[in-house]
Order: structure tokens, then sequence, then C-alpha cells
């Protein structure tokens, strides 16, 4: 999803283009109009406090308010635009940024994924869970054929009767950022670390159930939580998910083909 | 015995998978799994068709149980269901009203 961010501050835009490398570019090189989101940032320094207070996600006659201890976020997405009142952190607008992909993707039956995710023989596979179920772990196990697309939060967009997989620059506590490439959607596997390296079915209530927890989703709004459990059905009936055990060795690789 | 009605709750969200049903609650966003049994009741439940009817023509052919018991069953089921929010239950027949729209369904 193609994001314009302004910002009067260079030194800023510098910080961006490092945090967001490889996936960021100046925008004089993009139309305007090739946005999907397009976002003024207003620094100030001193109004802002903890990051770590809870987001705030509410939506009046289609504008949507974002808010946390270190940022305020406007965004109305018929416009496409919206502004960032925050401190020169990178993370609050990397927050926002998140909860803006998840609100645009709930319409579009895609979603943003507690998930590592990598490309394989031109298929992408998912492997979600909590934190400590294994993503940065089975992340790093990659081999050299494999393309990470992230350790930490997965994009996944519909695509005709599939879904595509994208690279994505939130990281996790391997603090890499993905490769910013595709490919369709071939498994979504639930990490669990065990004695051996399995991969097992999960009968469907209980693999929406899975996938539903691992959804990043930030707004109350119920019109929109309804999508996101459809979509997350539909996802299920559509590609093949399955609990993935796994040794932290690199042979769990074997089986991911 | 009076008469029981059911009607499901138009804010839910609902899918049926493998004949048993998700259904995420309209009011707090709980995913609760029904049985074939509950998610043959709650297809059925569309607020003008009693219990026992529901029971009689469609849970007792479909699973060859005897009424009285797969009544009860389904009563106790019902109520549970109600308690959460994503079914009413009536002694009269419900007419339900899109929430989205305000109209009748």
């Amino acid at each position: 999803m193609p994001v314009r961010v302004n910002t009067s501050s260079p030194e800023f835009a510098r910080v961006l283009s490092e945090r967001y490398s490889g996936f960021a570019a100046p925008a004089a090189r993009y139309a305007r109009s090739g946005a999907e989101v397009e976002f003024y940032i207003e620094l100030s320094e001193g109004r802002f406090s903890a990051p770590d207070a809870p987001v705030r996600v509410t939506q009046s006659a289609g504008h949507w308010r974002m808010t946390r201890g270190d940022f305020r976020a406007e965004w109305d997405p018929r416009m496409r635009r919206g502004t960032i009142r925050q401190s020169a952190n990178p993370y609050s607008i990397d927050a926002v940024l998140r909860i803006v992909h998840t609100l645009a993707l709930a319409r579009q039956g895609g979603m943003l994924l507690h998930a590592a995710s990598a490309i394989r023989n031109g298929k992408a596979f998912v492997f979600a869970g909590v934190s400590g179920a294994g993503k940065t772990t089975i992340s790093r196990l990659a081999p050299s054929d494999v393309t990470l697309l992230t350790d930490e939060i997965s994009y996944v967009r519909k695509s005709g009767d599939g879904y595509i997989a994208f690279g994505t620059p939130f990281t996790g506590e391997l603090a890499k950022l993905g490769e910013n490439v595709s490919a369709p959607l071939a498994a979504v596997y639930f990490l669990e670390q065990g004695p051996a390296n399995r991969i097992e079915s999960v009968p469907a209530g209980d693999a929406i159930r899975s996938l539903l927890a691992n959804v990043l989703f930030f707004a109350e709004e119920p019109e929109l939580v309804r999508q996101v459990f459809q979509s997350a059905c539909e996802l299920v009936e559509r590609i093949a998910v399955a609990r993935l055990t796994f040794m932290p060795d690199s042979r769990v690789w074997e089986m991911i083909q | 015995m009076s008469k029981l009605y059911l009607a499901r709750d138009a804010r839910s969200a609902v899918r049926v998978l493998d004949g048993e049903a998700m259904v995420m609650s309209g009011r707090d966003s709980t995913l609760f799994s029904l049985n074939k049994t509950a998610t043959l009741i709650w297809q059925a439940a569309d607020g003008q068709t009693s219990l026992d009817e529901i029971v009689e023509r469609r849970v007792c052919q479909e699973f060859e149980v005897e009424f009285g018991s797969a009544l009860q069953d389904a009563e106790n089921m019902a109520r549970e269901l109600a308690g959460h929010g994503i079914l009413q239950i009536s002694e009269e027949p419900i007419s339900q009203t899109n929430p989205l729209t305000g109209e009748s369904q």
C-alpha cells in the first residue's frame, strides 16, 4: 500500500528513510495520486509521553482518530489523507502506519498478522504465533534460498481467489527489515516449539480461532470487526492451515517447500 | 409448556464450516463454536418457527433422537446462547430489525 509521508523536517525525513530503507524512496519519484495514504507529520517536542500507553482507535463520520501517549493522529480514508502529531520518534509513526494498514486491509479482506513470513520456491509461508512461539527462531533458521518477508508482522492481502503475502518493514527481535517483495500465499502455520518436527492439520474452527488470535486489530467498530472475522474464515477456507511443531534447528525448513 | 421462539442476533457474524457454525458475538466479539445440532437450530432460528417445530422437523429427523429429551437439550442450549447475547428467545414470535437499515427482516 503506497504511503506518502510529508514532513518539514529534513532530519526526520532522513531518519524515516533509514528506518524504512528498502521500502522508502524520495516522494519526488512518485506521483501524489499514486499514494493510497498520505500523512502530514507535525513534530512537537515535549507534548508527548509514554509510548506504552494504550492505543485508542475511534471513528466518527468515517474519520479515524488514533491516539497513544506518544502521538495523536487523524485519517480520512475518503480523502486518503491524515495528520500525525508526534515527537521525532520513528516508532510513533510506525505505530500509526500499522493501525492504518489494519483498517485499510480489513475492508479489503486482508490483515496484518503477528507472524513471520518468508518466500521459498515462489510461494509464501506465514508462521503465526504469540511472543515466544518461535517467529524469530524460525526466521533465523531459514536457509539461504529463503527470502524473509518479516520476522514479526506479516501483511496478507486478498487477490482473486487467493492471497498475496508482502514483505514489511515492521521488525521483531531480529531487528532486520523484511524484503520488499511478495508472493502467493501457500500456507499458514501456527508455531509451537517441541521435541520433534511435525506438521498437523487443525480443525477449521480451531484454525479460525488461532488466526483471529494473531490478527492485529485495534478498532472496536462492530462492522469492521465482523469483516475481520469473515476474512479470517475465508482465508481458512482457501489456504492450507496447519500446526507446525519444531525443534530449534534448520531441519524444520525441509518440511517447508 | 408454552412455546419458545428463537431468533439469531442480527449483529453477530456467523460462518458455517463442515456443518459447524462459528459465531462472533456482535456485543463483545467473543467467539462461539456450535456443534452440528446447535448449528441446525441456529440456522432455523428465524423468530417465527417455534423451538418444538425446529426440534421435531429438523433435529429429530437429522439425528434420530427422541423428541422429549432433544427438546429439553435444545431449550437449555438456546437459553445459554441467549445468555451470551447471540440468540434471542421469546414466548411470542420475534420480528427482527436489521440494525444497519432499521428495516424488519
